[in-house]
């Protein structure tokens, strides 16, 4: 079947089988990497994008399903306005904090992290622990991960800033 | 805790590596594309044990899209079996089941086809006949002489028996006051990355070439393929500029590399294997040890344990690999943190009818800590001690290294009582107890649970000729390379994957320290395995001593060469040149800078030394410190540098419900000087949080019939946000005499004493019923099903 | 783990998939997808057609119909769980939904999906038992409706016919002066699902007189199932002390229902706690009520 799916703003058609995931399109389809499959049975959260803004697992929707809605991606995690190389404030706050390792998990957990905070721009601890809880990540412990939340979330409300402006 | 002895090493300092991961930007295996690319899916049998009579592939060769479909005797007739690390030859391992199954989800073919999609609708139409075979799951089982042979040809399941006695052990238990045993059992679980593994094999028939690209974790990784397939060593390329999507150990490979290589040869198209979580959880050889411990201790009144003795029967699955291994590292520091004088050690593995086990974080270390602190713990409860005093008054004291434990490693420092002390204010020790109690009081179940355990890092591998005399290992190398190119900036090759360890990180600030120049302005690049120097990959907590210790020495080498061009160009000896970073030298006033020097090593060789060669570059092949030997009388020594780490929780639960939550979790962590403070302290939160998995959630569970249980994440369930709780890291420093900047190892933190810690504390709290939980994971129904029983008890014989 | 292929429609009314339904009769309705993706991927699920009735109008609203909440069958779970007439007369739902999945499957996830799909240990499923919602079917051009209480049959067994299509799920509106609801469950990890699982919706009269004590367990048989409680109670002067008589009532009705097990919690395990909860459950609600009271 003919799809037509808006990702990252842009439209991505294809002729694909209706078998296919959202998660298998926007990577082989749409060829964006950012994307990553951890268990393709909706427990693990690496496969999360943005669906009309919120987050979801890209493995557990049919590609076909997706049409009509707005995906974004990691890869166009803070609209298109920042240039390649140029980190968004919760990216930058994942690498202050050091909130990732292997960075396999980390597109899905800075994606969760944009819609908690995008609802619940000052979230207590807690708060970020169950927002990121559908996200599993075997490196950190996710201290650091919780962190960067937390840190992203004072910058976004211009507290706490970097020195150096970066 | 800035050291100011250092410019850049100790201090807080980006990960250099996070910038690509947060932005996707990370190049896993699965991102690599190529047009022409086959697809690979693997078709499991679902006996614990059967023979193959019969693969009738036809109808699924005939479907569109399928390119070809490979048996185990048509592998097994191309190409040598898999290393096995032991001397049981009549134990071969091929990547594919060969003539018999034998575990619930073996593969027994391989289909190659234009999609994975198409590759798994063939496999539904491969017909398998076959015979089922009595099988064994547990261990104990398998060492009797009427147990079915896993396999039959080496007519025993026995792999491994080894016995050390390891001083006047006898002596010992009859001159102490008393004797304890006691019988505990870590379950089989792993630490399951997020990435499954995945590789990507491509021959060039012209060169004569085989390229791997894969995401994984494996010493001598090149070579072994090659002695798989019969080819040359430099007829495989290994690529190690694939990001890993974490490892801890168990991304191994072996038999997908092998088995992805000769479909490339064959069918001359690149090939790819990515597992999907079913085949990786199923066959993906990634189990962990799953171990029974039988323990006897031997102490006296005062609470001095003397003697211990040890049988550790691990569950090594259906083939040897390297993981009976696993049972030599403990070796190293059997007696923990502890003065015990001596001890016997029994080491015994046996193949069973479930999945192969594979080296998993700590490489068998934390299941013997988690025995070792358990005999701690018995050993209080019998004298009616504190928990903690007993420790104290075992653990080895700072004044005591090094020292010499009786199977023969030499502890190189430590300062255990300090690092206990400061983890018992920091985490107010007496109002931990308070709170355990006010738990107590109001009718819910409390306990708090201690661990000390030592972390043997940057090893000698001199546990496998202990354990296998045919095995002459002495050395477990790392290389580095650096070169300074002629605009002056320094690039750095290090020669192994990285799953988020942070290498790229490591060696640019131990380089930049001795150079003087800023890390962030170091390259590292991780070339292919034909482009490399010997290395071991990060295995055994190794690369911050290992890796750290090439790349300083190499810079070491080239800061002497830059020494020398300024002394000859200053004409003045290098020893009173005062080397200010990078750039500046001076000496009685007159100064070059780094610039000067670039453009005589690179362009002016008549400005030189005589003799000197042009460029500036070195390289370094650093051997493991202190090690070297091959075994004497069942000893040897094993590891330069063990890190300490002191785990103090309070665990909490309602005694019907029985779920624990981790109210308050302190570590205090040792590992001498810190490279670069985020990643320790991020290694030991997430080994924490892989502890808490194997303490309380997390284990391939077979049923009775041999099937796998927890084949998805549905059912093996790994810590969520919500059951790690925050931790309170509490670090202490004691430098390694035998490293370049007394670092140690970090790599398995928290890991190793978290499932000792959190069995601790749900111990201590069902301490008043007279009941144990002896076995790990430790799970919610289990906790209400025995607390239920011993009250009930409680209430009939009143 | 790729699906078997199947075929995909998407109509824009509930007689045409009806249609589509009883011209496949191996064919599966896709509402989130939550619970059908993951089977497709293990090809537990294999149907040769998947209809999804996401483009059907009218499926996708919570409406008020005077004596009851209406809740359409492709309302997302996310979309529930935020709704101000869920909240105001259907707390017990609200209390839930909560503890269903994670924000990223319940921004997918339906309330008509979850009850059809009849997960033992789902939560939805249990609330409809507990509060007796009708479920409104579209079958062969007619309307048929089912009570929860005799909607589900077994584990992912519901009476729901071959050719028949859920479209909205109807919630009747306390009619007491005073409700009170508990919620409470138990997983190995916060959001599992439930090993056991209670709720109870309670009202009482003007008078604090409990007029309607509804208690049902989930997760420890093959479906939710109501526990009968036949207890007098009045919180006039607050909470009332109970005795032993409520956890004798619920160890009775509990004699009466088969209690599975597997590797993750015996039999026993699963019923000593659902006791626990459902008194817990019950407990609660009754708090609320005397709170409400005073």
């Amino acid at each position: 079947m003919n799809i037509t799916i808006d990702i990252n703003g842009k439209d991505v058609t294809a002729a694909i089988e209706p078998r296919v995931t959202l998660l298998d399109f926007v990577r082989d389809v749409a060829g964006l990497k950012g994307t990553h499959a951890g268990c393709e049975h909706g427990v693990c959260g690496a496969c999360t994008v943005l669906l009309d803004g919120e987050a979801v697992r890209s493995c557990l929707i049919l590609a076909a399903q997706a049409e009509g809605s707005q995906i974004t991606t990691i890869e166009a995690v803070d609209g298109t306005t920042r240039q390649p190389g140029e980190l968004s404030i919760i990216q930058d706050a994942f690498c202050e904090s050091h909130g990732l390792q292997c960075g396999y998990c980390t597109p899905g957990m800075v994606l969760a992290a944009k819609t908690l905070l995008q609802h619940n721009p000052t979230p207590s601890r807690e708060q970020v622990r169950d927002a990121i809880s559908g996200n599993i990540c075997r490196c950190t412990g996710y201290v650091q991960i919780i962190d960067a939340i937390m840190l992203a979330a004072e910058r976004l409300q211009g507290r706490n800033q970097p020195a150096d402006g970066a | 805790m800035r050291d100011k002895k250092y410019r850049f090493l100790s201090q807080p300092r980006r990960v250099v590596e996070d910038r690509r991961f947060v932005a996707g930007k990370g190049h896993y295996i699965a991102d690599y594309d190529h047009a022409d690319m086959a697809h690979v899916a693997l078709m499991p049998c679902h006996l614990p044990a059967a023979r193959i009579d019969a693969i009738d592939a036809s109808a699924a060769l005939a479907m569109p899209g399928v390119i070809d479909v490979v048996t185990g005797a048509e592998l097994a007739a191309a190409i040598d079996p898999l290393m096995n690390g032991l001397d049981t030859p009549k134990v071969r391992r091929y990547p594919l089941a060969v003539g018999q199954v034998r575990y619930a989800g073996e593969w027994v073919c391989a289909v190659i086809a234009e999609s994975r999609a198409i590759a798994e609708d063939a496999i539904e139409h491969i017909r398998l006949e076959t015979t089922a075979l009595p099988f064994v799951l547990d261990p104990e089982q398998a060492l009797r002489d009427d147990s079915p042979p896993v396999h039959p040809d080496h007519n025993s399941n026995l792999l491994l028996d080894k016995k050390f006695v390891w001083g006047p052990v006898d002596d010992d238990f009859a001159a102490a006051d008393h004797q304890l045993d006691f019988c505990v059992t870590w379950g089989r679980n792993s630490t399951v990355p997020i990435e499954t593994f995945g590789v990507v094999a491509e021959w060039n028939a012209w060169a004569q070439m085989l390229d791997i690209r894969a995401s994984v974790q494996m010493p001598k990784y090149a070579d072994q393929i090659a002695r798989a397939l019969g080819l040359a060593g430099n007829q495989v390329r290994v690529h190690y500029d694939i990001d890993v999507g974490g490892s801890y150990g168990v991304k191994r490979g072996i038999k997908h590399a092998v088995l992805t290589g000769y479909l490339a040869r064959k069918l001359h198209r690149p090939v790819r294997l990515i597992e999907d979580r079913l085949e990786n959880m199923r066959a993906g050889d990634a189990h962990g040890p799953e171990r029974k411990f039988d323990v006897s201790v031997a102490f006296d009144k005062d609470g001095t344990v003397r003697s211990m003795k040890m049988r550790a029967l691990d569950n090594a699955g259906a083939y040897a690999g390297r993981a009976p291994f696993q049972l030599g590292k403990p070796i190293g520091a059997i007696v923990g943190p502890y003065r015990i004088g001596s001890v016997a050690y029994q080491a015994i593995s046996v193949t069973t009818n479930k999945a192969a086990q594979e080296a998993v974080r700590g490489f068998g270390q934390a299941p013997t800590n988690y025995a070792l602190e358990t005999a701690m713990d018995r050993v209080a409860a019998f004298l009616d001690m504190d928990r903690l005093a007993l420790r104290q008054h075992n653990l080895i004291k700072a004044d005591e290294f090094p020292y010499l434990i009786p199977s023969g490693s030499t502890y190189d420092s430590g300062d255990y009582h300090t690092v206990i002390d400061k983890v018992m204010a920091t985490a107010d020790y007496p109002r931990l107890v308070a709170t355990c109690n006010q738990l107590r009081k109001d009718g819910m179940m409390a306990g708090i649970g201690i661990a000390a355990c030592l972390e043997p890092s940057g090893g000698n591998a001199s546990f496998e000729p202990l354990l296998n005399e045919s095995n002459q290992t002495t050395t477990w190398m790392e290389s580095c390379q650096i070169n300074i190119d002629a605009l002056g900036t320094v690039t750095a090759r290090i020669h192994t994957t990285s799953s988020g360890q942070g290498h790229e990180t490591l060696v640019s600030t131990v380089i930049g320290e001795i150079l003087g120049i800023d890390p962030d302005s170091i390259r590292v690049v991780r070339p292919n395995s034909l482009e490399s120097l010997p290395g071991n990959s990060p295995v055994g907590s190794r690369m911050a001593i290992m890796l750290g210790g090439a790349a300083a020495r190499a810079a070491e080498k080239l800061k002497a060469k830059i020494l020398a061009i300024a002394a000859h160009h200053l004409q003045c000896d290098a020893a009173n040149i005062d080397y200010q970073g990078g750039a500046m030298l001076s000496a009685n006033g007159r100064h070059i800078t780094w610039g000067d020097i670039i453009e005589l090593a690179h362009r002016q060789i008549h400005g030189l030394p005589d003799g000197m060669d042009p460029g500036l570059a070195s390289f370094d092949i650093m051997q493991v410190p202190t090690g070297g030997d091959l075994p004497k009388d069942g000893k040897v020594h094993m590891y330069p540098c063990y890190s300490f780490e002191f785990h103090l929780v309070l665990v909490t639960f309602d005694p019907i419900i029985g779920k624990p939550e981790i109210r308050s979790y302190t570590i205090g962590h040792d590992c001498g000087t810190v490279i670069n403070p985020a990643i320790v302290s991020g290694m030991t939160y997430g080994g924490i949080a892989h502890g808490i998995g194997a303490a309380l959630l997390e284990e391939f569970a077979y049923d009775e019939s041999g099937q796998l249980m927890t084949q998805s994440f549905l059912d093996y369930l790994m810590p969520s946000s919500h059951e790690v709780p925050d931790i309170q890291l509490v670090k202490h420093c004691t430098p390694s005499p035998h490293t370049v900047f007394g670092q140690k190892g970090s790599g398995e933190s928290g890991y190793l004493g978290a499932p000792a810690a959190i069995s601790s504390a749900i111990n201590h709290a069902v301490a008043g019923l007279d009941i144990s939980f002896d076995k790990l994971p430790i799970r919610m129904s289990v906790i209400s099903d025995k607390i239920a029983a011993a009250t009930q008890h409680r209430s009939d014989s009143e | 783990m790729k699906s078997a292929s199947f075929d995909y429609i998407r109509p824009d009314t509930l007689d045409a998939v009806c249609a589509c339904l009883a011209s496949h009769p191996d064919a599966r309705i896709i509402a989130g997808g939550q619970s059908l993706v993951p089977m497709l991927a293990m090809r537990l699920a294999r149907p040769s057609l998947v209809i999804d009735i996401a483009h059907i109008d009218g499926l996708s609203a919570i409406r008020d119909d005077d004596s009851a909440v209406v809740i359409g069958a492709m309302v997302r779970q996310a979309k529930a769980l935020s709704d101000p007439l869920v909240a105001k007369h259907l707390p017990l739902l609200a209390k839930a939904l909560t503890h269903v999945g994670h924000p990223p499957t319940r921004a997918r996830g339906t309330v008509g999906g979850s009850l059809v799909h009849a997960d033992p240990s789902a939560e939805i499923p249990l609330v409809a038992v507990t509060l007796g919602a009708s479920l409104r079917m579209r079958d062969a051009g007619e309307d048929v409706e089912f009570h929860a209480e005799e909607f589900f049959i077994g584990p992912m067994l519901t009476m729901t016919p071959p050719t028949a299509c859920l479209f909205e799920i109807c919630f009747a509106k306390p009619t007491c002066a005073y409700v009170g609801t508990g919620f409470h469950e138990v997983a190995a990890r916060r959001s599992d699902y439930a090993l056991a699982a209670a709720a109870a919706h309670i009202e009482a009269d003007d008078a604090g007189v409990v007029q309607d004590l509804r208690l049902a367990i989930g997760g420890i048989s093959d479906f939710p199932q109501r526990l009968p409680i036949d207890i007098h109670i009045d919180l006039s002067a607050g909470m009332a002390d109970l005795g032993t008589s409520l956890t004798t009532a619920i160890d009775a009705a509990l004699d009466d229902v088969d209690i599975v097990e597997d590797m993750h919690a015996s039999a026993s395990y699963r019923r000593r706690v659902a006791a626990e909860l459902a008194r817990r459950a019950v407990d609660d609600a009754l708090r609320e009520i005397a709170q409400d009271l005073s």
